[in-house]
């Protein structure tokens, strides 16, 4: 059974969203997401710096048989992304939660009130 | 559309929580665990598929053999009983109707495994051509369920499992065995680049056969590892490298059709490419950086638009970027520097030789 994290953000597209002070928030793809996929072998993610739009495609993640878009949960610039993926892309099958891809300031964080929290996904996932 | 079929090992793949997919009208395993595992398992040691949706088709009768190689591009009538040869079936065009091995059994029956997802069309085909040959076409698919057991252990595992010495049947040759009281054909074949047997049997006999062989710690494997292990093989898959579109030639398998040895349907156009050279051809493709190149991505030299991704991923066994593609010939040249379109990028990469990977057959 895949889990959601309390406290968590979570899009139709089985993105997450945490968030850690204020405006900073991580993303990454649920437990859901990792497990229809299967084998995580490759993460494409863009640069720091790069603008992202609510709902606009900013990457992708690849397992064995097929590449899934990676959407955008938010609106706002990546400060930072997560090179432990780019080198074992295996962590987000491992602990999806933890390996999060891109540190983002948000624009506007009543963004996120359009987000699911975890019993919501829980309930989308069934 | 019609319910989907079942194999008579779906409860097995049940039980082990395979991931289930609708393939050629089948609900059938991806993965049982996960890919690169059940890869690994047959390069390195053994593994075992259910591939009982494959097709059967049973050709009989007097000219059964003289059909099958009016048919069918490979040589079979120098061959023995027992052999097994591996070709395609051609429209008048020269572009293939299917890819199959053809076990010749003996003087009045040749035996004819085809693709699960061609099987209608092929036995609708077949049965097409028999007029004034006498034969007989029966599409025994229904009957038939198949293990692909694939691995440098293979031989080793049989003769544990089923007591069973095998080290003396050649490659792409076949036998009537018992396993455990079961009877079934045993061919040394494959679709991975490994050595290994396929093992044909009725569905109530499969049971059992398969149970021996999981007790004994073989690695069931889905559908989603045999792609990954046929593709590192340059193996060709229908629909992918070869198909409707084109020839054997074009796609690069001139050795399985054999022009010389007299008429048969399509060799006037084959013989045609062969002297005045193919517009397209199937080209193995490498990857400068990491990405993955994936059938139906374009290819590209310079601006153009020169081909398409048949096939391609991330090796598992060489962790390098590869892919089978059909590309305009003038590009086709080992060393020409192409580009793969994956989402908004062009990545770098060249043409290469299809040898991927070291196929480990037994020698005969």
């Amino acid at each position: 059974m895949s889990k959601a994290v309390e406290g968590l953000f979570y899009s139709e597209s089985h993105e997450w969203v945490k968030v850690v002070d204020g405006n900073i928030v991580l993303v990454g793809i649920t437990d859901f997401a990792q497990s229809q996929l299967g084998s995580v072998v490759f993460v494409d993610l863009p640069e720091a710096g790069t603008r992202l739009e609510k709902d606009a495609e900013f990457g992708a993640v690849e397992s064995v048989k097929a590449a899934s878009d990676l959407i955008s949960p938010v609106t706002g610039e990546i400060l930072e992304v997560n090179e432990d993926l780019i080198g074992e892309p295996e962590l987000v099958n491992q602990d999806d939660y933890a390996s999060w891809m891109l540190k983002v300031e948000i624009d506007d964080p009543t963004e996120l009130e359009s987000l699911m929290d975890a019993a919501a996904y829980g309930n989308f996932t069934e | 559309m019609s319910q989907v079929l079942l194999t008579p090992l779906h409860d097995r793949h049940l039980a082990l929580h395979a991931k289930m997919e609708e393939f050629a009208g089948f609900d059938m395993p991806i993965v049982y665990t996960n890919i690169p595992d059940e890869h690994v398992a047959v390069r390195e040691r053994v593994g075992m598929f259910d591939v009982s949706h494959m097709g059967e088709i049973l050709i009989k009768g007097n000219d059964a053999r003289a059909f099958a190689d009016a048919i069918f591009t490979n040589e079979i009538l120098d061959k023995p009983f027992g052999k097994v040869v591996y070709g395609y079936l051609l429209y008048e065009n020269g572009t293939i109707v299917d890819d199959l091995l053809v076990y010749l059994v003996n003087e009045t029956e040749v035996f004819l495994v085809v693709n699960a997802s061609n099987v209608a069309k092929d036995y609708e085909w077949i049965v097409n051509q028999t007029e004034g040959f006498d034969v007989t076409v029966q599409n025994l698919s229904s009957e038939y369920a198949e293990i692909a057991l694939q691995g440098p252990l293979a031989e080793k595992t049989m003769l544990e499992v089923f007591n069973l010495d095998l080290s003396n049947l050649e490659f792409f040759t076949f036998r009537n065995v018992e396993l455990h009281g079961h009877p079934a054909l045993l061919s040394r074949t494959g679709y991975t680049g490994e050595d290994g047997f396929e093992i044909y049997t009725s569905n109530e006999d499969i049971v059992a056969i398969w149970d021996a062989l999981a007790a004994a710690g073989v690695v069931p494997c889905g559908l989603g590892a045999r792609d990954t292990l046929r593709f590192e093989a340059a193996l060709p898959l229908y629909g992918h490298e070869i198909s409707d579109q084109v020839t054997p030639i074009t796609a690069g398998f001139k050795m399985f059709t054999k022009v010389d040895k007299g008429p048969f349907i399509g060799r006037e156009v084959l013989l045609k490419e062969i002297e005045e050279g193919s517009a397209k051809k199937v080209v193995g493709i490498e990857l400068k950086e990491k990405a993955i190149p994936r059938a139906g991505y374009p290819v590209y030299a310079g601006n153009q638009e020169i081909g398409v991704v048949t096939t391609g991923y991330l090796s598992i066994t060489l962790g390098v970027p590869i892919a089978m593609a059909l590309v305009d010939q003038a590009y086709s040249k080992k060393g020409t520097e192409i580009t793969v379109g994956i989402r908004k990028k062009l990545i770098p990469g060249f043409v290469r030789d299809r040898k991927f990977l070291k196929k480990n057959y037994k020698s005969n």
